[in-house]
C-alpha cells in the first residue's frame, strides 16, 4: 500500500520531463496510467470475504509517527473512487486541456493531489492523516489557481486555502487532544478507547475541533462559500476535487471517527443540523445560479449536506444510505461536471441564459446529462442510482432512534419535512440544468462558437460514469454485498445487512418521493414567477459579503494597529521600551513584595562626597537643559570628572586614572564633532510630551534606585574577591589586584574589550573615509 | 553613604533617559554618556564602599576594597568610550548626509 500512496508522488517528479515532449505525446497519458494502475491494484480487494488489512512502515518511531495504512471497507470505497474517477478525469483532461497549456504544472498538481488524497483515506496514524490532509489543501490551492493570470482564479484559490487551512489547523488541535488523551496515534486503537474519550472533560473541544475541520473541507454551511469560487479551476479539477474526492474528505473524517463520537447526543445535533441546513441552503442557492458550474457547485454542497446529515443520524439505515450515496453522488456528479465542461468547450459559454436547445447539436452529451440530472433529482425510475439513496435518506429521516427530547426532539420531528423541502429544490435545479441547457429555443447566433458534438475521447469518461449510474440503478445488489456493506459496517461498527429494492410498496418514503416530484415540477414550471423571491433572499445577507468584509477588515485594522505604534519615530519606541521595563519591574516588585531596605553595613556619610554628588547632579541637570552645545558638553565633562573624583575617594586608583583620561578624550571628541552639528535648539515640545518624558525618566531613575537598595539589602553570599586578594601575588605575580584580574584572572574580557575598541576605530575610520570619497 | 550614591546613580540614569527621549542626536549621545556614568557608579556601589585600602598589595594591610567591581568597571569604561566615539562620528556623518540632526526627520524612506 505504501507504493500505491507514493506512486503518484514519484511519477509527479518525472512529469516535468515528460511535458517537454508534450507536442508529440500528451502528458495526460502518463497521468492517466497512474490512477488506473492503483485502481486495478485495489479492485482485487473487492469481494464478500473482504477483511481489513493493515501495513506499517517506520517514519518517525520516536514520536510514534509511522506510516500505518489501514484498508477497511470505508477506505476501500474512497480509494476506488479516488483512483477510478481519477483515471477517468485524467483521461478526460487529455481532450479538455490544449497542448498550449502548462501541462507539466497541471499534472504535477493533479498527481500530488491524488497521492495525498489516497494518503488521507488510508492513514491510520492521526498525524500522517493530518499531513496528507494539509497536502490536499495545498495541491487543491494550486489546482484552483491553475489559470493564475485570472483575477477570479487567484481569489478563489486564496479563499479556499484560507477556509480549508483554518479547518485543517483546528483538526490538528482535535487530533493532538485525542492522541494525548488516549496515549496512541493510531485511529483504530483510539476507537477502542471510546469510553475514555466520551467521558473526558475535553470531549466538547475534541468534537468541535474535528467537526470544524470536516465541515470546512466538505463545504458545509456556513463554510461552503469557498466551493462556488473554486469553480474557476479547469473543469477536470472541478469534476475530480469538487465533486468526488476532496470535498468528501470531510465526510470521510466524520465517518471514520463516528464510531468514537456518535454516541454523544451533541454529535447527532451538530452534524444533523449542519447537514440538513447545508442541504436546504445549497439546493435553494443552486436554483438561483445562471452558470452551469455554479449550479453544480451548490448542488455538490447540498448533496454533501445530505450525506453529512445521514452520518449524523447514526442509525444503521442512515449509515448505509450515506455510504451508498457517496458512491452514487461521485458517479453522477462527476459525469455532470464533465458534461458542463463539454458544453463550455463546444459552445464557448457556461451561462445557462445563453444556452438552450442543444439537444440536436450535442445528442450524446444531452443523453448523459439526462441520466445524471435525473439521478441527482431522485426521479423514481429503476435505472437511476440517485433514487435509491434518496429514498434511503427519506426512510432514515423517518426512523431515527428516539431522542431524549428538548432540541433533539424538535429536530427529529422537523427532519423529514426539511429533507423533503431540500429535495424539492434539488429537483428544480436538476430540471433547470437539463432543460435549460438542452431543450427550448436554440440561440446559435449568440454563442461564441458554433456548437457540435464533442470528440469521442472527451465523451468516454462521462459515458463510463453514466453507465455506472445505470448499472448501479439496475442491479443495486451487485455492489451491495462485496462493497457497500463492508464500507457501511466500517462506519457503523457492526455488520449492516440491507437489501436494496426498487419497489417497497406505498410506504412513507415513496410518498415523500412523489411529493418531491409533484411540488418540484410545479415549482420548476412556475420558475419565472418566483424570480423576485430568489433575488431577494439572501440579498444583503450573503455569506460572501461577510467573508470579504472579514478579510478586508482584518487587513485594514491590522494596518491601523501596526501603523498606530510603528510610526517610525525612534523616540516613541524608546518611550515604549522604557515604559514597559518600568511597568514590568514595578509590578514584579509589588506582587512579590520585593522591596526591602536595611541600614546595616553602610559606610558613613562624609561632606566631600556629598559635595561632589551635589556638583554632579547640578551638572547633569545643566547638561540636560542647556541650549548651548558648549555648555552642555562641558557640563557632561564635569559629571565625568565628578565620577573620577568619587573613584578617588572610593579607593579605585586605576579607575580614577582611566576615567580622567577617557573623559578628557571624550570631551575633546565632542568638541571636534559639535562644530559640524547644528546648535541645540530650544525645545518646542508641547507641555504634555515634556511631562511624559519627565515622568518616564523619573520613573526609570526611581526604579533603579529601588532595585539597587533592595539588592544591597539582600546580599545572600559573600564576595568571591578574597580569592583574588589572596592569590594576586601568589598566582599572578603582581601587586595591583585590579590589573592582575584584568590581564590574568579574567584576561578574556580584556582581549575582547580590545577587539571592541579596534572595531570601533575601524568603523570610525571607514565612516569618515566613505564620506570623503563620495564628496570627491 | 551607599544610599546617597545609589540616589546619585538613579538621578544620572533619569537625566540620561530624559536626554535619550529628545530629538537631537547630540542630546541622545549626551544621554548615553550619562547613563554609562550612572551604570559605573552603580556597579561600584553594589560592591562595598570604603571597606579597606586600595586594592594594591601592601605589607601589613589585611582589608582591601573589592577589586572585582573595579575590574568590571574598567572594562566597561573602555567599551562605552568606544561606543560613544563611534556614535559621535555616526551622528556627524548622519547629520552631514541628511542635512538634519533631528531624529523625527530621520525616519527612513517611504519606499521600504
Amino acid at each position: 500500500m505504501l507504493l500505491a500512496v507514493l506512486l503518484p508522488f514519484i511519477i509527479a517528479i518525472f512529469i516535468p520531463f515528460l511535458s517537454k515532449w508534450k507536442d508529440k505525446f500528451h502528458t495526460g497519458f502518463a497521468a492517466t496510467a497512474v490512477p488506473a494502475i492503483i485502481f486495478i491494484y485495489f479492485v482485487q480487494f473487492l469481494g464478500t470475504g473482504f477483511e481489513p488489512v493493515t501495513q506499517e512502515y517506520t517514519w518517525v518511531p520516536s514520536l510514534d509517527m509511522n506510516l500505518v495504512f489501514h484498508l477497511d471497507g470505508l477506505s476501500l470505497l474512497f480509494v476506488l473512487l479516488i483512483s477510478g474517477i481519477g483515471s477517468l478525469v485524467a483521461f478526460y483532461s487529455i481532450y479538455y486541456l490544449h497542448k498550449s497549456e502548462q501541462l507539466g504544472h497541471f499534472y504535477v498538481y493533479f498527481l500530488l493531489f491524488m497521492g495525498s488524497m489516497l494518503g488521507v483515506v488510508l492513514s491510520d496514524n492521526v498525524f500522517v492523516l493530518y499531513t496528507f490532509w494539509e497536502f490536499t489543501s495545498l495541491s487543491s490551492f494550486l489546482l484552483i489557481g491553475f489559470w493564475n493570470y485570472k483575477e477570479a482564479s487567484r481569489y478563489g484559490a486564496l479563499k479556499s486555502m484560507l477556509i480549508t487551512v483554518f479547518g485543517g489547523l483546528s483538526l490538528l488541535g482535535g487530533l493532538v487532544f485525542l492522541s494525548v488523551i488516549t496515549n496512541t496515534t493510531s485511529i483504530q486503537e483510539m476507537l477502542g478507547q471510546q469510553e475514555l474519550i466520551l467521558n473526558h472533560e475535553f470531549f466538547p473541544l475534541i468534537l468541535g475541533f474535528i467537526l470544524l475541520g470536516a465541515f470546512t473541507k466538505s463545504a458545509q454551511f456556513p463554510f461552503h462559500i469557498w466551493l462556488p469560487d473554486a469553480m474557476e479551476a479547469p473543469t477536470p479539477v472541478s469534476a475530480y476535487l469538487h465533486s468526488a474526492t476532496m470535498v468528501k474528505a470531510g465526510i470521510f473524517l466524520v465517518a471514520r471517527f463516528s464510531p468514537m463520537l456518535s454516541s454523544s447526543e451533541w454529535f447527532f445535533l451538530i452534524v444533523s443540523t449542519v447537514g440538513i441546513v447545508t442541504l436546504c441552503w445549497g439546493s435553494y442557492m443552486a436554483v438561483r445560479q445562471t452558470d452551469l458550474k455554479a449550479i453544480l457547485a451548490f448542488s455538490t454542497i447540498s448533496q454533501l449536506g445530505m450525506i453529512m446529515a445521514m452520518l449524523g443520524f447514526g442509525t444503521e439505515v442512515a449509515i448505509f444510505a450515506a455510504v451508498f450515496h457517496i458512491l452514487n453522488h461521485a458517479t453522477f456528479k462527476g459525469s455532470l461536471f464533465m458534461v458542463a465542461g463539454i458544453v463550455d468547450h463546444e459552445t464557448g459559454t457556461r451561462d445557462i441564459r445563453k444556452l438552450g436547445g442543444l439537444m440536436t447539436f450535442l445528442p450524446i452529451t444531452a443523453t448523459l446529462a439526462l441520466f445524471g440530472t435525473f439521478s441527482m433529482a431522485g426521479v423514481p425510475l429503476p435505472f437511476l442510482n440517485g433514487f435509491y439513496s434518496k429514498e434511503f435518506f427519506f426512510d432514515a429521516s423517518l426512523h431515527l432512534e428516539a431522542a431524549a427530547g428538548g432540541f433533539s426532539g424538535v429536530l427529529q420531528t422537523l427532519l423529514p419535512y426539511l429533507a423533503v423541502f431540500g429535495s424539492i429544490f434539488t429537483f428544480v435545479y436538476s430540471m433547470y440544468f437539463f432543460f435549460g441547457t438542452f431543450r427550448g429555443q436554440a440561440q446559435i447566433n449568440e454563442l461564441p462558437k458554433k456548437p457540435h458534438e464533442a470528440p469521442i475521447g472527451m465523451l468516454i469518461s462521462p459515458i463510463i460514469l453514466a453507465a455506472g449510474v445505470i448499472i448501479i440503478g439496475l442491479f443495486p445488489d451487485l455492489i451491495n454485498k462485496p462493497f457497500i456493506e463492508h464500507a457501511a459496517s466500517a462506519v457503523g461498527g457492526t455488520v449492516i445487512a440491507e437489501k436494496i429494492y426498487f419497489w417497497h410498496g406505498i410506504i412513507p418514503p415513496f410518498i415523500m418521493s412523489i411529493a418531491v416530484l409533484v411540488f418540484g415540477t410545479i415549482l420548476y414550471l412556475t420558475r419565472t414567477k418566483w424570480a423576485p423571491v430568489y433575488k431577494a433572499v439572501p440579498g444583503k445577507l450573503s455569506l460572501n459579503k461577510f467573508y470579504d468584509g472579514l478579510v478586508d477588515r482584518t487587513e485594514r485594522y491590522s494596518a491601523v494597529i501596526t501603523n498606530g505604534y510603528m510610526n517610525g519615530s525612534l523616540g516613541r519606541y524608546v518611550r515604549l521600551i522604557i515604559a514597559a521595563i518600568i511597568i514590568v519591574t514595578f509590578s514584579v516588585m509589588a506582587i512579590t513584595d520585593g522591596f526591602s531596605i536595611s541600614y546595616d553595613n553602610l559606610s558613613e556619610v562624609t561632606i566631600p562626597e556629598l559635595l561632589i554628588a551635589a556638583l554632579m547632579i547640578i551638572s547633569a541637570v545643566g547638561a540636560s537643559v542647556s541650549n548651548k552645545r558648549m555648555a552642555a558638553i562641558l557640563s557632561l565633562g564635569v559629571v565625568g570628572y565628578g565620577l573620577a573624583m568619587l573613584f578617588v575617594i572610593y579607593r579605585a586608583p586605576d579607575l580614577a586614572l582611566t576615567q580622567f583620561i577617557i573623559e578628557t578624550v571624550t570631551v575633546a571628541l565632542f568638541m571636534l564633532v559639535f562644530r559640524h552639528l547644528p546648535d541645540l535648539k530650544t525645545r518646542k515640545e508641547p507641555v504634555t510630551a515634556e511631562i511624559t518624558n519627565l515622568v518616564i525618566a523619573g520613573g526609570f531613575g526611581l526604579l533603579l534606585i529601588m532595585t539597587a537598595i533592595s539588592a544591597h539589602s539582600n546580599k545572600l553570599f559573600d564576595s568571591i574577591s578574597s580569592y583574588f586578594v589572596d592569590n594576586a601575588y601568589k598566582l599572578g605575580g603582581g601587586d595591583n589586584i585590579v590589573n592582575v584580574i584584568l590581564v590574568d584572572f579574567r584576561g578574556m574580557d580584556t582581549l575582547f574589550e580590545i577587539a571592541v575598541l579596534g572595531i570601533a576605530a575601524m568603523a570610525i575610520f571607514s565612516l569618515i573615509r566613505l564620506g570623503r570619497e563620495k564628496e570627491e | 553613604m551607599e544610599l546617597t550614591m545609589v540616589i546619585l546613580a538613579g538621578f544620572l540614569f533619569a537625566a540620561g533617559v530624559y536626554n535619550l527621549l529628545q530629538k537631537q542626536l547630540l542630546r541622545i549621545i549626551i544621554g548615553t554618556a550619562l547613563i554609562s556614568h550612572g551604570a559605573h557608579l552603580f556597579i561600584l556601589t553594589m560592591g562595598e564602599l570604603k571597606h579597606g585600602a586600595p586594592p594594591i598589595l601592601t605589607e601589613g594591610i589585611e582589608q582591601y576594597t573589592d577589586p572585582l567591581p573595579q575590574a568590571l568597571i574598567l572594562t566597561s569604561i573602555v567599551i562605552s568610550f568606544g561606543v560613544t566615539s563611534l556614535l559621535l562620528v555616526l551622528a556627524y556623518r548622519a547629520s552631514k548626509l541628511n542635512g538634519t540632526d533631528n531624529m523625527e526627520q530621520l525616519r527612513g524612506n517611504d519606499y521600504e
